[in-house]
């Protein structure tokens, strides 16, 4: 076991670990913040993407000890001071982009990395985004619009009903 | 009660905020004192003998605290199949014994016959990776066809690996024959609906906690149907008094089908639990979810068209072989029959339909209902013969379709697959779809695609399906072993407040934000003022679950219901606070008032009086405010509907991209249009993929090539188009309160069948002679079909 200390969500927290412990684990098993979800084991599905020093990882592709001291930025970290959803969550919220809610702390993970990158992305850069964020509820239509939403722009031209 | 939240609003969802906040509680997220670890041994091999299983090293690894062998579950039942489904010559199906371990034999790639209890997850799995089996391989039974001429059997004790050989209508068989025989033209088609992993994004979790202080267990379980896991662990599998274990299924990470049935590792940690008398956790890899779900579909089809001179419909004749696996998973034996066959004469006035489905034991994981379950198999076959049919004859494929729909004036209709369709206008449903595609503009648009060097093809599909599972009594008849009602007690609370306790289950269809709606409405309150209470076998009453579009046209019927009994009492009681009889008191907008008078009383103070009985008359009105209403439908609902899709197929490369995709679909009566719109798209996604993208594969060994996402390929952002959804053909159910049809699984039925039809038609319009491609339609097949 070997001693590890970082920042999560602004706050230092510290640990101990096997080697083999990777940072969701750590996340979910040790911290408790289990927003952060596993869904698949080959780093494939994006269910557990966070931020480590303002990059987004996927939390299952590194072991905790590689995250000694570095900041991290988890889904339980998104929301306004006063607790209220931020504009990607309320965004996904107003254009229905979650059904069952498990992919969705990855999908807000990418959408924020993404707009911190590229302010006003168009749809297909959206798409092309989110290669490493598996849904398997919504059809990706209304994640794509909410994040287009967030990025404050029009998305009437988004498929009419 | 504002009117812009009730039944038809657009309302945002109350359940999206924790699950935005990441404070969502899935199974797993659940840890409980002093628990311990499950971790299965699973065989390597597909066929085999178990001749020992030595557990001695894994028991003395570091934190084991015990060890179990299908040995520990010989003398207890196995998990059941829930329809009995007989044979043409009236022989019931073969059911071998589905155990919580496998014993004696392994009979797929999976297949579970150890597990380790730990203190910790990776002590677990490094005593089960100290578990010596001794297994003997034997020849793999994968092939259908083989399977059913061969002697090597994936249960010996039942001689075969047929389990039933079954006819729909039989009496309709002649008939049908003479028709085929005697037709003016048949058209014939071969076809393969390609076997697919659902892929919840949530795997599989279940942990058990045993109260000895009472004989008690809970189990938490990623279940779509607490009640029906309950009934098949009390009553079959591990005999635990149904009063005694309460299984809670918490949110939940997506189901399609997969976490509808009972596995049996609810069973074995329920029993670890037990033993230990500490709570037993369990959490599926990724690869045990591609092992051990329940898969979906995997048919291999002969279908063919029988038309007059007038190119009017004369007959279907289907013959399908179903792969059900390895073993009979709960729902595996209706699938392929009563949810596939009679949905075989489609949206079409047809005089003569004929299925005849052999389904096969084969040593893969089984095989049960996936988003559509037996009604997208069904679409697929009639939908692609059709479209071969117009190719043959040279007619417009829309037209063809639109000659032999049932009309609007036709309803109620009894097809020749024995269903009573209460109504319907797929014309309008057509006339919807071809104006939002816009058809007319497909030439032009084909043009500008050519100018690029690309092939473009246009797939029209009509679909119908059976959704609101079912008449109890009809089923009955049918073969089920469960009734299929639903249940709602409606609570109403001494503050005015509402706890709507339901039977089904949400995991991603927003029961939680659309049930409130019904109930608000009915009332005259305020939505946020009602509470769904879902998911906890002590916590609602007994209800089936939620699958099959089934929950707002049954469960929400039973809201309905509840409701309309609490009306009825409310009346009562508002009749003696204003001095009068309930006949003379009318309900509106959540006031009562006396007919005739001025003299009125709110909803809130009758639910204040019923708990404040003070002066109440106790021999006419008991205390309280609080009903429960069970609701079995009369019929199923047929949501129908029309789709278009657009392709662009890379002549050089065979790659298929979506253009556009377009559906038109008929509900009935919408409660929130938000909803249904996301529930549609997810069903696109699921179609699009198994269409394109998506093929569970074993090669003739057993082994499961595609057990991960490097090699399933699931739809991803890129390889879709938004959609275009319209509903605004709405033909509202007769047979239900609520008007409604059902909606999850619409999109997973019709999609498949208009996305191949599409590149058949990219593919002719450069004189390819082809006239179908199984799916999915990867580039390497797209690219074999053009060159060979």
């Amino acid at each position: 076991m070997s001693n590890l200390t970082m920042t999560v969500n602004g706050k230092t927290v510290s640990g101990s670990v096997e080697g083999r412990t990777l940072l969701v684990e750590f996340i979910r098993n040790d911290l408790h913040l289990t927003g952060t979800h596993v869904g698949c084991d080959t780093s494939q599905c994006g269910a557990c993407a966070i931020h480590v020093d303002g990059k987004l990882v996927k939390a299952c592709t590194m072991f905790a000890l590689e995250a000694n001291g570095a900041e991290v930025s988890t889904i339980e970290g998104q929301a306004n001071g006063d607790g209220s959803l931020n504009v990607i969550q309320q965004a996904f919220k107003d254009h229905h982009g979650l059904q069952c809610g498990f992919c969705t702390p990855g999908m807000v993970m990418a959408a924020a990395a993404l707009l911190k990158t590229n302010p006003k992305p168009s749809e297909l850069e959206i798409r092309e985004h989110l290669e490493g964020n598996i849904c398997r509820c919504t059809g990706y239509h209304n994640i794509v619009k909410a994040i287009l939403a967030a990025s404050g722009q029009d998305v009437s031209s988004i498929a009419a009903e | 009660m504002p009117k812009d939240s009730g039944i038809g609003a657009a309302t945002r969802r109350r359940e999206d905020a924790r699950f935005l906040l990441g404070s969502g509680r899935y199974s797993d997220d659940i840890s409980l004192l002093n628990q311990t670890y499950a971790v299965f041994a699973r065989s390597e091999v597909a066929n085999g003998i178990i001749k020992t299983v030595d557990t001695s090293e894994a028991e003395k690894m570091p934190g084991v605290v015990t060890v179990f062998t299908g040995e520990d579950f010989v003398d207890v039942g196995g998990n059941p199949a829930g329809w009995l489904i007989n044979s043409r010559n009236g022989e019931p199906m073969k059911e071998p014994k589905r155990p919580v371990l496998a014993h004696g034999k392994v009979r797929h790639v999976g297949d579970a016959y150890a597990a380790v209890i730990a203190e910790t997850e990776q002590q677990a799995r490094d005593a089960a990776e100290k578990i010596n089996a001794d297994i003997k391989e034997l020849p793999a039974v994968i092939d259908m066809a083989s399977a059913l001429s061969g002697s090597n059997f994936v249960h010996d004790e039942i001689g075969t690996n047929q389990c039933y050989d079954w006819g729909w209508i039989e009496d309709n068989r002649e008939a049908t024959d003479n028709a085929i025989k005697n037709a003016h033209h048949v058209t014939t088609l071969e076809l393969v609906n390609n076997r697919l992993v659902p892929n919840a994004m949530e795997p599989r979790c279940s942990i058990a906690d045993y109260n000895p202080a009472n004989d008690d267990y809970t189990l938490y379980t990623t279940s779509q149907n607490p009640h029906l896991t309950r009934l098949l662990i009390s009553a079959f599998v591990l005999g635990i008094p149904e009063n005694k274990l309460t299984v809670v299924s918490p949110d939940v990470g997506g189901g399609f089908g997969s976490k509808i049935y009972h596995y049996g590792e609810e069973a074995l940690v329920l029993a670890a639990a037990k033993r230990i008398k500490r709570p037993v956790r369990w959490t599926a890899t990724r690869s045990e979810s591609f092992m051990t779900d329940a898969h979906g579909r995997d048919h291999a089809t002969k279908i063919e068209l029988a038309l007059d001179k007038d190119n009017n419909f004369l007959a279907f004749r289907t013959e399908t072989m179903a792969n059900v696996g390895a073993y009979l998973s709960n729902f595996s034996t209706v699938t392929p029959t009563i949810l596939h066959g009679t949905l075989m004469a489609g949206n079409y006035a047809v005089p003569n339909v004929y299925v005849n489905v052999k389904t096969v034991f084969t040593n893969t994981a089984p095989v049960d209902a996936y988003r559509g379950a037996g009604r997208p198999e069904a679409t697929y076959s009639l939908e692609r013969v059709i479209d071969k049919a117009a190719t043959e004859l040279g007619l417009d494929p829309t037209n063809l379709r639109r000659q032999n729909f049932i009309k609007s004036d036709q309803f109620p209709y009894v097809t020749a697959a024995g269903l009573n369709y209460d109504v319907g206008d797929y014309d309008a449903v057509m006339d919807r779809l071809e104006h939002h595609a816009d058809l007319k503009g497909f030439a032009k648009r084909r043009k500008k695609s050519e100018a690029k060097g690309k092939l473009r093809g246009l797939g029209i599909n009509s679909y119908i399906e059976a959704c609101g599972i079912a008449p109890s009594n009809l089923i009955g008849t049918l073969g089920a072993r469960v009734g299929l009602y639903d249940a709602a007690t409606i609570r109403v609370n001494a503050t005015g407040n509402i706890s709507v306790m339901v039977g089904a289950h949400s995991h991603g269809q927003g029961h939680e934000t659309a049930f409130p709606q019904i109930v608000a409405d009915l009332l005259g309150v305020d939505p946020n003022n009602v509470e769904i209470v879902h998911g906890d076998t002590s916590k609602i009453p007994f209800g089936m679950g939620t699958y099959g579009s089934r929950s707002l046209a049954v469960c929400g019927s039973a809201i309905v219901r509840g409701v309309e009994k609490i009306i009825s009492k409310g009346k009562k009681i508002a009749a003696h606070m204003m001095e009068t009889t309930d006949d003379k008191v009318d309900f509106d907008e959540g006031v009562f008032s006396v007919r005739g008078t001025n003299k009125t009383v709110s909803f809130g103070d009758v639910a204040l009086k019923a708990y404040i009985p003070h002066d109440f008359p106790i021999e006419d009105i008991e205390p309280g405010l609080e009903e429960t209403a069970f609701y079995d439908p009369q019929n199923f609902t047929y949501p129908a509907g029309a789709y278009a899709c657009e392709v662009e197929v890379d002549p050089e490369t065979g790659q298929v991209t979506i253009e556009s995709f377009t559906a038109a679909d008929d509900f009935g009566n919408i409660i929130n249009p938000m909803i249904v719109e996301g529930q549609v798209h997810g069903g696109l996604a699921q179609g699009i993929g198994q269409a394109l993208l998506e093929g569970c594969v074993y090669d003739e060994d057993g082994q499961l090539i595609s057990a991960s996402y490097m090699d399933y390929t699931m739809p991803r952002a890129a390889d879709l188009p938004s959609f275009i959804v319209d509903h605004t053909v709405r033909t509202p159910s007769t047979d239900n309160p609520l008007g409604v049809k059902g909606c999850g699984e619409a999109g997973a039925i019709g999609s498949p069948p208009t996305v191949v039809n599409a590149v058949v038609d990219a593919l002719r319009s450069a004189d390819h002679d082809v006239t179908h491609i199984d799916m999915p339609l990867t580039p390497e097949r797209v690219w074999a079909a053009m060159n060979n």
